[in-house]
């Protein structure tokens, strides 16, 4: 069956927001979750609800957005919640859509548009549940949305490290000491350009953050309104994770934004449309922040060194310099072949680097 | 956006076809209507996935046949899909179904009616296709209920009661047929397929209630509930498997009367018992080369029979105490380990134990560890494990109450 077909396609209910103004009255995810002060990730969980309206099902991996936010008798979920398991955020999003849609083309449920969206972490999305995710963005019958709430930890079990803890950074798993400055030295794994590099039929892929609010509520609209299997990875600062203040949440993440360590981005159709400050960096209007605003902001790099700091810099100046896409796309060809390859417009975005 | 949806083509009237086990749980999962499937290839079980999707593709049922990218993936999307009211198959085999494991542990702890398959296949390592009873049997402290089939007909028979059993709201727990790998899984006999007509008056719509998550319904589905509420939960759950007994019993009756088909017990099925002194015990195709040494050893003038257990999760204490205390001594034979357990018997052989443990007048039951890995159980090792039975309903104390391993190279 074509996509067009299935339920909860294109059906022009979840128009873009065009400003803060915009932004749906009705609270969807309300009081009674036990996250921490200052919870990013929380704030996913509102704007993305907010987003897609009351005719949604969520399923919620284990993880933070489980275990502290959804208790027994105390629900924060006005819409229809269920847990599904660390790795399972993509088959709890296919069997869920999968269930929806049979049960209307056989007449035993009402035929409606229901938006479905799985959450997980980023332990549940980008290590153990990678595979269950890629899967289901292949399957493209089926309408759902499987969002990545990033805290760059395991932060719901004693902040462990994932392989989405930058470069260096203190975690449980990799506490810094006297004969080992840095126990972590991986490289976190670029899931959103990942997921969309290997997935060319998923019609939207986006990177996000809640500190740009509506930039993030437009990207959960429009995966759901294009419809099939998307993909959504918000980086989420947490502050028992990050060691900072609660009340500096938002402004770390517009600090990811601007240190060019987190792109905002989305992928259309294969068409990637760079969003917010990243596209103004990308454009030349804007200039990258160095990353030692970011870092030094956290106690999770108090340890790092000028030599730890420069490897940073060196790594995310790559991001912008030597990948085919900025921030999205992590290598690059030959230049003798860029005109063979016709990808000499691309070479405006590398300019501005 | 709405699809025409023609009706399923039904045969008119019963037939009667050449069928494997697996081939056979197809024709179950067209007659239910079943809504999502979920595949993945492992030796044997993966016959019915075979088959059904060759059912799918020639138009004769309408069902979302996923394959999965792992055997947890599997698990977890027909979890996901029977939660919104749909009807599910799943299955899986050996070390494929440990892969599923805590999908399988979560499936019955959110008391969704999944059926599944598990052909019967031993653990790695080292590899074995054949039939061993440890992969079922694994999950058998969880919630899922467990009945085993002799033949390819029963195997249908069962699948079709297991969605009305596991559907029904007094029980609301999954169901894993077991079925042993390659004897049953993959050898044809004739099968009589009932209509679709006959199998809709057996067979309620599946129907969730006020469990079903839907935004007509906005319930939250397994919050946390901590050490608050969860004893209480698994007391529900408890009671559950009890009222499973019953209801089982109601659907047996009913697809006997609708049917014709099923034995007189629900729960076990007994093989020249009515004078045996002595009787062998097991479930699943042992049956066969049992039966077969029975009818030898009767030639001889030996009073021996068989008793064969169907259920083996709820275990039905009731009939096995009944029956079991009939007799001088019973051969428990146990296609499965349990390394280090009490007398280093098999599960069924401890089971058998304990259920016959408060009786004042109780047989004396002997183990036996048999055909693993799908190794035959040859008539010389059927006759060992009579001989053995016999002297333990004499007092040999030397074979009494202990386990023997039957039929291995020294």
């Amino acid at each position: 069956m074509a996509v067009g077909t299935a339920p909860g396609h294109g059906t022009g209910t979840l128009p873009q927001i065009k400003g803060v103004k915009e932004v749906p009255y009705d609270e969807l995810f309300v009081s009674g979750h036990r996250t921490c002060q200052g919870c990013e990730s929380a704030l996913v969980m509102r704007h993305m609800v907010k987003a897609s309206g009351p005719r949604t099902i969520v399923l919620g991996s284990t993880g933070c957005m489980y275990v502290a936010n959804t208790t027994y008798y105390t629900t924060p979920w006005v819409v229809p919640w269920m847990h599904t398991q660390l790795g399972a955020s993509g088959s709890a999003a296919l069997g869920t859509a999968a269930g929806l849609k049979v049960l209307m083309r056989k007449g035993k449920l009402k035929d409606e548009k229901i938006n479905v969206i799985a959450f997980c972490g980023d332990g549940g999305g980008a290590d153990m549940g990678l595979g269950a995710i890629s899967a289901t963005l292949t399957h493209k019958d089926y309408n759902c949305l499987v969002l990545l709430y990033d805290n760059e930890s395991y932060a719901n079990t004693d902040i462990q490290l994932s392989s989405q803890t930058p470069y260096g950074a203190v975690t449980t798993f990799s506490p810094t000491g006297s004969k080992r400055r840095l126990m972590h030295t991986r490289w976190k794994k670029n899931v959103p350009g990942m997921l969309a590099a290997g997935h060319p039929e998923s019609r939207y892929i986006a990177a996000g953050c809640a500190a740009y609010a509506v930039d993030l509520m437009n990207k959960i609209r429009r995966a759901l309104e294009l419809g099939g299997p998307t993909f959504v990875h918000t980086l989420d600062p947490c502050p028992k994770g990050w060691d900072y203040h609660p009340q500096y949440s938002q402004e770390l993440g517009h600090l990811a934004v601007e240190c060019g360590i987190w792109p905002l981005y989305e992928v259309v159709d294969g068409v990637v449309n760079l969003t917010g400050p990243t596209r103004q960096i990308a454009e030349g209007r804007k200039k990258r922040k160095p990353v030692a605003e970011y870092l030094k902001r956290q106690g999770r790099f108090a340890h790092f060194i000028d030599e730890d700091i420069e490897h940073f810099q060196a790594e995310v100046d790559k991001m912008w310099t030597e990948w085919l896409i900025p921030g999205v796309i992590p290598f690059t060809i030959r230049q003798k072949d860029t005109t063979i390859l016709n990808i000499d417009k691309k070479k405006p975005l590398h300019a501005s680097a | 956006m709405a699809v025409e949806v023609k009706a399923t083509p039904t045969s008119e009237v019963e037939t009667e076809q050449l069928l494997t086990g697996c081939e056979a749980i197809a024709e179950a999962i067209r007659l239910a209507d079943v809504d999502v499937m979920a595949a993945y290839p492992i030796r044997p079980y993966d016959g019915v996935m075979q088959a059904a999707a060759k059912l799918i593709a020639a138009g004769k049922m309408d069902v979302e046949y996923i394959v999965a990218d792992g055997e947890h993936s599997q698990f977890e999307i027909v979890k996901h899909a029977s939660a919104v009211g749909s009807r599910v198959f799943v299955g899986s085999s050996g070390v494929g179904w440990f892969y599923a494991f805590e999908a399988i542990a979560v499936t019955a702890g959110l008391r969704l009616p999944v059926v599944a398959i598990c052909g019967n296949r031993a653990l790695d390592d080292p590899g074995a296709f054949g039939t061993e009873h440890n992969d079922s049997l694994a999950v058998r402290d969880l919630g899922w209920l467990l009945p085993w089939a002799e033949t390819a007909q029963e195997s249908m028979d069962l699948a079709l009661m297991a969605w009305r059993i596991a559907e029904d709201t007094r029980v609301s727990l999954p169901i894993a047929i077991g079925l042993d790998g390659a004897f049953l899984t993959h050898s044809q006999t004739l099968v009589k397929v009932p209509t679709k007509a006959a199998v809709d008056a057996f067979l309620p719509k599946y129907d969730l209630g006020d469990r079903l998550l839907h935004p007509d319904n906005p319930i939250t589905i397994a919050p946390q509930v901590d050490q608050d509420w969860l004893m209480e939960i698994r007391r529900q759950n408890d009671a559950a498997m009890r009222n499973a007994l019953g209801v089982i019993a109601k659907a047996h009756a009913d697809f006997k009367r609708i049917f014709g088909r099923g034995g007189d017990d629900p729960f076990i099925d007994e093989y020249m018992t009515d004078d045996a002194e002595v009787v062998f015990f097991g479930q699943g195709t042992l049956a066969l080369p049992m039966k077969v040494a029975i009818r030898r050893l009767r030639g001889q003038g030996h009073k021996v029979g068989l008793v064969r257990l169907k259920w083996f999760r709820p275990f039905p204490v009731q009939q096995i105490v009944k029956s079991l205390s009939r007799f001088k001594a019973v051969g428990v034979i146990d296609r499965d380990y349990s390394f280090g357990s009490p007398y280093y018997g098999g599960v069924l052989y401890n089971e058998v134990r304990s259920a016959l443990y408060s009786l004042a007048k109780r047989p004396t039951v002997v183990g036996f560890i048999a055909g693993l890995g799908g190794r035959e159980i040859e008539q010389p090792m059927a006759q060992e494990i009579f001989d053995k039975t016999v002297a333990a309903a004499k007092g040999d104390l030397s074979v009494g109450d202990q386990c023997h391993w039957i039929g291995v190279r020294d």
